[in-house]
């Protein structure tokens, strides 16, 4: 039965992928992570319109590891003994000490540089995959009660941007129609009014719609446990913030950053139940939380987990070596954990609109000529 | 169900009060019809019933209103939710969400239903709307009339007792705004939903209404009865209704089916007359513009497909066809704004899309949907004096023009603050004021009440006996009676009739006015030509 993976899950899919991502620059692995996410995206994508931003992050990436090793081939420090070219070198003043602009150009320094991009951009592209495979509106219906109220402005602001873009292509249409400048940058002037005014207006009139339709009832609530929770958001989220930091930087000792992500979250759990009882709402069809959305929770945690472990204890073998000049080598646990991530394209439902191959059936197949998605 | 009780609305730094002392009582399961001039409080009067007049609109509210036993005084429109649902005018400006089902469900989440409840509504909404192959569709990608219907059904599915709309088909084309007026009717026989709403297009709802309330937009009582009685002097009347009135029939009718049964000695009548003759049409060898062939895509999209149109000067031509045809398409490929995929089009001898600025005005104007989209000053006399400037015409030109089609505006005030009359007749100077001899409009008669559409008529007949050649995409079957020497109807982008008005609209079932539909077989289109047989008779 075709339905959509819970968008949650999705995220903590990628986002495990992403941390794996950032605590490795051997290259094989980082190309391992993308092309699992590549073959999950190929394989659960929907074809709504939010669906092909994958194939964005995929150019974005390129571009990332463009500049890095751009920057490297004009300002980089040359390592190695292989130089491919030189670069005439622009004498910088002496207080700008350290500072190297132009010069020999090395193998090596390149290879590095793409190595660390490449850490970059496998990043990038599993946030990507997170952003094709889940639908944005229904990430913010599984917002917590609490952020409700925020949730709604992100979903009117997305609807919006589409009705400014249509509405700035009227306003320059009816300048031409008045013979006026309808291109460059008078022109451009002249419409940011008519445009601001346009959604305005739209925006009083959503305004006034929202409200004969009953948003922003409450039930009342004392402004004791109001202050308690918004104070237990507050505090849960910057103690998770520095979590996060501390798990992503591989400076920071693991012992501190555990515990810091987890009081942190608890604290903003207790504050967001606390803080959901005053909206009186209830939700249409919540997505379900069943048994794919936890195995695909766990083919994102496994890889997070083990590369986190690996590089604790064993940091050398997740590095990307390019002086001396070698093949790198790929470490086998790590590589398998990776692996891991390829089961949600096995387990995941398919998104409701988009049919199974069409299976090859021999004519005598006494089985029902129907495909598994119908 | 509804009661005003001795209600005066005032808004802030307005003189006079927009409502005065009115006592209104709606009981349960009516479909009452708000009916008056544009201007005149007919949205003032809607919007006190759900507290948005004036809890979200400010100004000043004297006496009560009772909705189902609740005071909007001590109710904001939140609580009233569940007792009250609100059609905006315009449905997109009132979605929250982006997707059919979403949006169906909000107001429900909004209230506090429980899951399974908003279920089984949703079901039961998709069901009686006809959306049910819509569900899983953005909004966005809907025709204005299944806009409506989910505009509607997303106020129902919290079951309000009373529903409050704001003129439901002035947008639509005359098959969508049969759809929506029929689910109404079904909720008012199927469920008891008391239904209030405002509608300049009376003859496409009048017949449908229990009662009618008459606002008479001077600060006077207002009025209220069954349409019958109404519509015998009531400021604003369909065709048929005025049909009616010139040939005294008693009790007025209301539909075509009753108008048909008593014109029976009245079609005998005409039929002894000579029938109008429609204008000969211009035999010209010179066309004012010529289109070839045009292909315009949006995207995956043809919007106009292979068609080919050109019309001479003094012809007026009315383009129809149901929303989203290619009508306004067309308008831009003429204006030059759209650049046709393949095919050409002329101006004389000129492609609209290679001229800019003044060389462009001088041969062609558009006066687009919303004409507010063409005004740039915020005062009347600056527009005007912008205008001139714009068209390299000598000073007071546009002033001139707008004196003749809408006498008497005030150069002070904004033109927002126009009646949409008067704003329509300013965007039209301003086109005018650079003589183009083509001049265009996109559905100029939308939130027109009827004496501002004859004034329109008026005064686009005037254009084209001086030489302009003038194309109007239109819904509005009267206007086109009305005005239109030729017409022109396009479906999915493709021309399927052309010919003078008589011969096109008589025979269709849905572009037909309604004279035309008492008449039939006999050729009369409009109460105007009507009476004048019989004045030229007597």
């Amino acid at each position: 039965m075709p339905r959509w993976l819970h968008p949650g899950a999705w995220w903590l899919w990628a986002l495990g992928l992403a941390t794996a991502a950032s605590r490795t620059t051997n290259p094989l692995l980082l190309l391992l992570i993308v092309a699992v996410t590549g073959w999950v995206v190929s394989q659960r994508k929907s074809d709504a319109p939010w669906a092909r931003s994958y194939a964005v992050f995929l150019r974005l990436a390129l571009l990332v590891i463009g500049i890095r090793v751009l920057f490297s081939v004009v300002f980089g420090i040359a390592t190695g003994t292989h130089v491919i070219f030189t670069l005439p070198q622009v004498p910088v003043p002496a207080w700008a000490a350290g500072v190297r602009v132009g010069g020999p150009v090395t193998v090596e320094q390149v290879l590095l540089a793409v190595y660390f991009g490449l850490g970059l951009a496998a990043i990038m592209i599993c946030i990507g995959a997170a952003n094709s495979l889940a639908s944005p509106s229904r990430l913010l219906k599984s917002v917590p009660p609490a952020l409700y109220e925020v949730g709604v402005a992100v979903v009117v602001a997305m609807t919006f941007a589409p009705q400014l873009v249509a509405d700035v292509a009227r306003v320059r249409s009816a300048r031409r129609l008045r013979g006026r400048p309808d291109r460059g940058a008078r022109a451009l002037a002249g419409s940011v009014m008519p445009v601001l005014e346009g959604a305005l207006e739209r925006a009083v009139d959503l305004a006034a719609a929202m409200d004969s339709r009953g948003y922003g009832r409450t039930a009342g609530v004392p402004r004791r446990i109001r202050i308690t929770s918004g104070a237990l958001l507050l505090l849960g989220l910057l103690g998770m913030c520095l979590g996060v930091y501390g798990l992503l930087d591989v400076g920071t000792p693991g012992t501190l950053a555990l515990p810091m992500l987890s009081a942190g979250a608890a604290a903003a759990v207790v504050g967001l139940l606390l803080a959901g009882r005053r909206g009186a709402r209830t939700r249409y069809r919540p997505d379900p939380w069943a048994l794919p959305e936890w195995l695909v929770i766990i083919a994102g945690v496994v890889p997070a987990t083990v590369l986190i472990v690996v590089s604790v204890q064993d940091p050398f073998s997740l590095l990307g070596q390019s002086s001396p000049l070698a093949w790198p080598s790929l470490p086998l646990v790590p590589a398998a954990a990776i692996l891991c991530g390829l089961l949600p394209g096995l387990v995941a439902p398919r998104p409701p609109g988009i049919t199974a191959p069409q299976r090859v059936q021999a004519l005598d197949d006494p089985r029902p000529k129907v495909g598994i998605g119908t | 169900m509804i009661r005003f009780e001795d209600v005066s609305v005032t808004y802030d730094g307005a003189a006079a009060p927009t409502l005065s002392h009115v006592d209104l009582h709606v009981p349960e399961g009516e479909l009452v019809l708000v009916v008056g001039r544009t201007g005149s409080g007919k949205s003032t009067l809607l919007k006190c019933v759900n507290g948005l007049v004036p809890h979200f609109t400010g100004g000043l509210l004297s006496g009560r209103v009772v909705v189902a036993g609740r005071d909007t005084r001590t109710h904001p429109p939140r609580e009233l939710a569940d007792v009250v649902g609100v059609v905006p005018q315009d449905p997109m400006s009132g979605f929250v969400t982006d997707m059919v089902e979403d949006e169906l469900a909000y107001g429900m989440e909004s209230i506090g239903l429980a899951p399974p409840v908003m279920r089984r509504r949703v079901e039961e909404t998709l069901d009686l709307l006809g959306l049910a192959e819509l569900r899983d569709r953005p909004l966005l990608s809907l025709s204005a009339g299944q806009r409506q219907r989910v505009a509607i059904g997303s106020v129902l599915t919290t079951h309000p007792k009373v529903l409050i709309l704001d003129e439901p088909t002035s947008a639509l084309d005359p098959g969508a705004a049969e759809e929506v007026l029929a689910a109404l009717q079904r909720l008012v026989y199927d469920l008891g939903v008391t239904v209030l709403m405002s509608e300049h297009r009376l003859e496409r709802v009048v017949h449908t209404a229990d009662r009618v309330i008459v606002v008479p937009g001077d600060g006077g009582p207002l009025r209220v009865g069954t349409p019958e009685q109404m519509m015998v002097d009531s400021p604003v009347a369909p065709p048929v209704v005025e049909l009616g009135r010139l040939a005294s029939w008693s009790p007025l009718p209301l539909s075509i089916r009753d108008a048909r049964r008593a014109a029976g000695p009245l079609r005998e009548r005409l039929a002894t007359l000579s029938a109008p003759r429609p204008a000969p049409r211009p035999t010209a060898t010179k066309y004012a513009f010529t289109a070839t062939d045009v292909v315009v895509r949006y995207g995956p999209v043809t919007a106009l497909n292979r068609l080919s149109l050109r019309a001479a000067n003094g012809e007026v031509v009315a383009l129809m066809g149901r929303n989203g045809a290619g009508k306004s398409t067309l308008l831009g490929a003429l204006v030059g704004l759209l650049r046709p995929a393949a095919g050409s089009v002329r101006l004389g001898n000129v492609d609209p899309a290679t001229l800019r600025g003044r060389d462009l005005v001088h041969h062609v104007g558009l006066v687009p949907q919303q004409p507010t989209d063409l005004l740039v000053a915020d005062r009347v006399d600056s527009e005007c004096a912008a205008s001139d400037l714009d068209a390299g015409a000598a000073g007071g030109t546009t002033r001139d023009i707008l004196e003749r089609l809408a006498p008497g505006i005030r150069g002070r005030t904004h033109p927002r603050d126009l009646s949409e009359g008067q704003r329509l007749a300013l965007a039209l100077s301003v086109v005018l004021a650079a003589a183009p001899p083509v001049v265009l409009l996109d559905e100029p008669t939308r939130g027109l009440d009827y004496p501002s559409k004859r004034r329109l008529g008026k005064s686009l007949q005037q254009l084209a006996s001086q030489g302009h050649c003038i194309v109007l995409a239109t819904h509005d079957v009267e206007l086109a009676a009305e005005v239109a020497t030729r017409v022109v109807v396009i479906a999915d982008g493709e021309l399927v009739a052309d010919g003078p008005a008589a011969s096109i609209v008589v025979g269709s079932p849905m572009f037909a006015p309604q004279v035309a539909k008492v008449l039939s077989p006999l050729p009369w289109l409009t109460v105007t030509d009507v009476a004048a047989a019989l004045a030229g008779a007597s």
